[in-house]
């Protein structure tokens, strides 16, 4: 099967200019607890835009997040990874995939230095010899060797944040950056910085979805998403 | 590979995913198998207590096998059948499979249950005690446990769709483990115990004595395929009671 | 294929070894389970030397069962098993590693210990060697077998006593085997068929239950 979708992936994203998008969901449908999530969901993501997704609490922001990193399969519909179903493609799709959930994603019982470190050898697309210079761009530089437990919250959450500056740049185009709420517990100067960092990274040709409740200064080719737009109250 | 499996199976196969069309047949099997199961449970009992001959060993309390036999196996089959169902469920996303698989847990752990007392009541005239360390006993109890396991899974997860898939999951590595759990029981008896006639395993028994018994497995296998129809008749509709057909159904109250 | 084996288990080794509770509980109720049989049943010399076999590995398998319950729920908890599970490395390899981590943690020093409960409890000299090298094999089946019902009960609340129920009665035939092949040691007979019977499991479980593990790790990640 891989052999022969990989010269299709080709044509996709390279030659002939007719450039399927990187993401297209089609006629999504989820619910929970009998609430009708979203239905009839459809939308594109080219490769370098960036998607707001919006929407007030409990309209399904994270579970539609959750079903695009291929974690949750509880809906309808079909989504596609550069024209091809995602659910057959999930190697690749994960091989430029970074996703950012609610939790803090760290080990509390290792060093910052350790859990990047870990990261790097389970996500192929992190490239380890940039962890000391990404600790340092979200500002631990000095804490590479403390425990996370003894970290602010804050400060875990840009342990995890700074693989975001640990990406490989060679596949750049393919990839992808799942984000939910990234922006929670971290100060003003810092959201600043990473809202500078998303944008340069959607600027090299990245591909970033995020929510958030912040308002964002990020004016390049955002796309807006309100998720309450798309399910029964 | 989706498109590869599709046109491998039949097409009857992917019918049978629709629930509508599922549960529109099971109402015309239903009957069918109701009638077949009552018919053939009546002729096989009184077959079975009135005209079979008694057993020159153990008298007329041999008769409980009448009941003994096809519940076990059917606690078994049953067990194969809950299995497979999940595995189609998992590979094909079938949800009608889920919930045969759920419709099929209860069934086959009552199975097991009657399989039990019924050779805990046999174990008191023929051994002198309401329960002894059987091979076959006690790998019935491990089965029955197996099923426990199934069941509080299914109960403990919240979703349906998600349960199904831990259920399925934890079955198929029951079904794997049930010959290795049988082989070991068995070998372990022999090793504790000293050689006792059981049961199931007579010299040879004679026709007057076995043809009840098969009138009364496909009897049972008959109440199995009713009583199944009848909780998956009821799960699909509590399932689909969202969609349009279902309202239909149930609005429509002339509609059996 | 191995990077991640590796990675995931010196991750899981050196947390272990930051939290000792997580492999001394197991060991430290190990022994108070085998305590409580003297006290129970009977002191006598020749009638502890009869049960130990059963005695220790009940103990051993009950330990094992105990420790389940933390094989997979601070990873759910923090959110790291589902980066393992968007890894497009071998969810195979994982699986195998947690399971490989969790017997070095448990099942090992459990083996390890045995000896020192099996003075204790009388069991002749001659069946020492037998009782470790059986449970090394057989907690290393218990501890693949133990992952799957972990892993399938590491998103609910009360996972602890659903553990056990799912999983005690594939844990019968290991039991059987390992109680077996120490019996007969201290009958004076060969051990080799057991030990044999119960590598062959061990193989099996190798083999088949990482992926039962990886399975049940999608589903409970999934809600």
């Amino acid at each position: 099967m891989l052999v022969q979708c990989q010269p299709l992936k080709e044509i996709y994203c390279t030659g002939w200019g007719v450039a399927a998008p990187l993401l297209e969901v089609k006629d999504l449908y989820c619910e929970r607890d009998d609430k009708v999530l979203f239905e009839n969901l459809s939308f594109q993501l080219q490769q370098g835009q960036i998607l707001h997704l919006g929407g007030s609490n409990g309209s399904g922001k994270t579970s539609l997040l959750r079903i695009l990193c291929g974690l949750y399969h509880d809906f309808e519909g079909q989504i596609e990874y550069f024209g091809l179903r995602l659910a057959d493609e999930l190697e690749n799709y994960h091989s430029s995939l970074l996703y950012f959930g609610h939790q803090v994603s760290v080990k509390l019982g290792l060093t910052a230095l350790e859990n990047l470190t870990w990261y790097a050898r389970i996500q192929p697309q992190l490239d380890p010899s940039l962890i000391s210079k990404a600790l340092s761009e979200v500002g631990l530089e000095g804490y590479e060797q403390v425990l996370c437990q003894n970290l602010s919250a804050g400060q875990r959450r840009r342990v995890n944040l700074a693989r975001l500056y640990m990406q490989k740049s060679s596949a750049i185009g393919h990839s992808l950056w799942i984000l939910d709420e990234p922006f929670t517990a971290i100060d003003k100067q810092g959201v600043q910085e990473l809202e500078q960092h998303i944008s340069a990274f959607a600027a090299s040709g990245g591909t970033v979805i995020l929510t958030t409740h912040q308002q964002l200064a990020l004016s390049s080719k955002i796309q807006r998403l309100n998720l309450d737009d798309w399910g029964t109250k | 590979m989706n498109m590869l499996k599709k046109q491998l199976m039949p097409k009857w196969f992917y019918q049978m995913a629709s629930p509508k069309w599922c549960y529109k047949i099971t109402g015309q099997l239903l009957p069918i198998f109701g009638c077949a199961a009552l018919g053939l449970l009546l002729l096989g009992t009184v077959w079975a207590l009135l005209f079979a001959p008694p057993d020159y060993q153990q008298g007329n309390s041999f008769r409980i096998i009448y009941i003994h036999v096809p519940s076990a196996i059917l606690a078994q089959s049953i067990y194969i059948t809950m299995a497979l169902a999940g595995a189609v469920g998992i590979i094909w996303k079938m949800k009608i499979a889920d919930m045969v698989a759920y419709a099929c847990a209860p069934i086959g752990a009552s199975m097991a249950f009657v399989a039990l007392i019924t050779g805990a009541i046999w174990g008191k005239p023929t051994w002198g005690s309401w329960w002894v360390w059987d091979a076959r006993l006690t790998s019935m109890l491990i089965l029955l446990f197996l099923y426990f396991g199934v069941m509080a899974l299914y109960a403990a997860m919240g979703k349906p769709s998600k349960a199904a898939r831990a259920t399925a999951i934890l079955s198929l590595v029951g079904l794997v483990n049930i010959p290795i759990i049988k082989y070991s029981v068995e070998w372990w008896n022999t090793l504790h115990q000293p050689a006792t006639f059981t049961l199931t395993e007579k010299p040879a028994m004679p026709v007057e004595m076995w043809l009840p018994l098969l009138v009364m497995l496909i009897g049972f296998y008959c109440f199995f395929a009713t009583s199944m129809m009848l909780r998956l008749r009821t799960e699909i509709l509590s399932r689909e009671k969202r969609t349009a057909w279902v309202k239909e159904l149930v609005t429509k109250s002339s509609v059996r | 294929m191995m990077r991640v084996f590796w990675a995931e288990l010196s991750r899981d080794l050196l947390l272990a070894f930051r939290h000792k509770g997580d492999f001394l509980n197991p060991l430290i109720f190990f022994l108070m389970v085998a305590v409580l049989f003297p006290l129970g049943v009977s002191p006598a010399a020749d009638f502890l030397a009869q049960i130990a076999p059963g005695v220790l590995w009940v103990s051993a398998l009950l330990a094992t069962l105990l420790s389940l319950d933390n094989l997979f729920k601070s990873d759910f908890d923090d959110g790291t098993l589902e980066q393992l599970l968007l890894s497009p490395e071998s969810t195979y390899m994982i699986a195998l590693a947690k399971a490989c981590a969790h017997w070095i943690t448990t099942g090992l020093p459990l083996a390890l210990m045995a000896p020192l409960l099996a003075v204790m409890l009388f069991l002749p000299t001659q069946a020492i060697a037998t009782l470790v090298i059986s449970l090394l094999i057989g907690t290393a089946t218990l501890s693949l077998l133990g992952a799957i019902a972990s892993a399938l009960t590491v998103g609910l609340k009360k996972g602890g006593v659903l553990i056990s129920l799912l999983v005690i009665p594939l844990y019968i035939p290991v039991l059987i085997f390992g109680a077996s092949a120490v019996q007969s040691a201290v009958d004076g007979l060969p051990v080799t068929a057991y030990l044999a019977i119960l590598g062959a499991m061990f193989a099996l479980s190798l083999v088949l239950a990482p992926f039962a593990i990886a399975a049940s790790l999608r589903v409970s990640v999934s809600s």
